[in-house]
């Protein structure tokens, strides 16, 4: 469970920072991505768990996703899933941000 | 007084290298006073008190603490923590150590003591189903797999210990209060109320241990089972109370621990509304509710039962509010911190205590002033316990 500190996370991004520019267009920005990774671990992590093993709701490892639609489940994240406690966050996130959380998900980097 | 100490000092001081513990409590204290406050991150505890309100150490090694939670032995001297890995920690508030630690789930959700002090139960979500451990050394005593009528392993929620020695919990998948008999705890007797609803996400019993309330997320209602009349079974109340509204999206789920009831009134937070519900303890008919500025996540009673203190789900954490009981109105909204996580009053009121997660500190407040007495840092503060816990029924 070691937690990476933000500041080591913002250096490497600043370090990335060339290489990111050339990224995908609406890719979240170092200090946006650091916003994203506190939010994923304190909020969604209420249900999921702090260490994404589960909690209430379904656990996000790479190895519980394999296998899911990419595409789904950014909109599970973006519009929530109906009948179940999984609320939409599209309020808080753009499609960008949601695809690229998701994406760090399957590949099971912390973003 | 002060020659006794010089004394004891003066004994204490050849000993003191074999008896390290002497040396760090030079001094017999009480308990009573102290605050177990859970640091969700880092996986430690800190030991405060609330009398000079300062921290007295931290204890480490507890695993993930995320939506840990805690009770206590029946002399408030240790505390029990579940932490959301399946660790259960035994911990010594004296002398500030981890006495003994199993992994005893993949996932847990928190636990109970029974009345005697003796057993402590632990809700899991995976497996799901409940275990029983012996106070002492955490020894494995029993446990029941949570397997309801449809058949299917159930998550679950709400687990309090009952008048009698035993146990209440709720299965969350299965919709199902359960109430557990650990006479024999290698063979827990089980009596099960199946078909209570969609989606039981938290459980909690009346502070006198009358009365077990489920709230449901898939349904608009709370389960109600009188223990004391246990052939009438489950009923429901304030059915349908958000009268075919849409309910707002929910972005933490609010907890029916530390709910409030103060005088013939009970207080519960709406699932997907800003509302606080109240309720009628006689008939469990709904006597109005007061709206509030977000989603409320926990409804606190202070302990003369005059006001409610209110925390609210993301956006909206970083406020709190005042409920009037007697008007049953918000009589302040209060800005203490970035992300209240819990609040914990002392046990007569004169403190509340905070977690300010986003803030990592625990402001402590005077709640009649309701002006900062104290802040103590803390690492993503979460849950607070006092100590007054062990000596309440269902917590």
């Amino acid at each position: 469970m070691p937690e990476r500190r933000p500041g080591r996370l913002l250096a490497l991004a600043l370090g990335l920072g060339l290489l990111a520019a050339s990224a995908a267009a609406g890719e979240p920005d170092a200090a946006r991505r650091a916003e994203l990774r506190h939010r994923l671990l304190q909020d969604c992590g209420s249900c999921h768990g702090l260490t994404l093993k589960g909690g209430l709701g379904p656990p996000l490892l790479a190895e519980s996703l394999a296998g899911k639609d990419r595409d789904g489940l950014v909109v599970t994240v973006l519009e929530g899933r109906p009948g179940t406690p999984m609320p939409p966050w599209k309020v808080e996130l753009t499609e960008a941000e949601a695809a690229w959380l998701v994406d760090r998900l399957i590949r099971g980097e912390l973003p | 007084m002060r020659r006794r100490t010089v004394l004891a000092a003066g004994l204490a001081a050849p000993l003191a290298p074999s008896r390290p513990a002497a040396a760090a409590c030079p001094e017999p204290r009480g308990t009573a006073d102290l605050v177990l406050i859970v640091e969700r991150a880092r996986g430690s505890v800190l030991v405060a008190e609330s009398t000079g309100r300062t921290l007295l150490g931290r204890v480490e090694g507890l695993g993930d603490l995320s939506h840990a939670s805690a009770v206590f032995s029946r002399d408030a001297r240790f505390a029990f923590l579940f932490g959301r890995d399946g660790g259960l920690s035994k911990v010594d508030l004296l002398e500030r150590r981890l006495v003994a630690r199993v992994v005893q789930a993949g996932n847990a959700i928190g636990g109970a003591i029974s009345e005697d002090g003796r057993i402590v139960a632990v809700a899991n979500y995976e497996p799901g189903g409940v275990r029983l451990f012996s106070s002492e050394d955490l020894g494995p005593l029993g446990e029941v797999a949570a397997i309801g009528a449809d058949g299917g392993r159930s998550k679950v929620v709400g687990l309090v210990d009952t008048p009698g020695g035993g146990f209440a919990c709720t299965l969350y998948d299965a919709g199902e209060i359960w109430l557990l008999d650990p006479r024999e705890p290698q063979r827990p007797e089980v009596r099960r109320f199946p078909g209570i609803g969609r989606l039981p996400y938290d459980a909690n019993l009346t502070p006198d241990g009358r009365f077990y309330l489920a709230g449901l997320f898939g349904e608009d209602g709370i389960v109600l089972l009188d223990l004391w009349r246990l052939e009438e079974g489950p009923r429901r109340i304030l059915d349908g109370y958000g009268r075919g509204e849409e309910p707002l999206p929910v972005y933490k789920m609010p907890h029916l621990q530390g709910w409030g009831q103060a005088g013939g009134h009970l207080l519960l937070p709406a699932v997907g509304r800003h509302e606080v519900l109240v309720v009628d303890r006689r008939d469990w008919r709904e006597v109005g509710r007061i709206a509030t500025l977000g989603q409320p996540v926990f409804v606190v009673v202070r302990p003369d039962g005059r006001e409610a203190w209110v925390s609210f789900a993301h956006p909206d954490n970083g406020r709190i509010q005042v409920l009037d009981l007697d008007r049953l109105e918000v009589v302040a909204t209060l800005a203490p911190g970035r992300a209240i996580l819990h609040l914990e009053f002392t046990p007569r009121g004169d403190q509340l205590w905070l977690s300010a997660r986003d803030d990592d500190r625990v402001p402590v407040l005077d709640p009649r002033r309701r002006a900062i007495l104290a802040e103590l840092p803390a690492e993503k503060p979460s849950g607070i316990f006092s100590t007054a816990r062990a000596g309440r029924i269902g917590s």
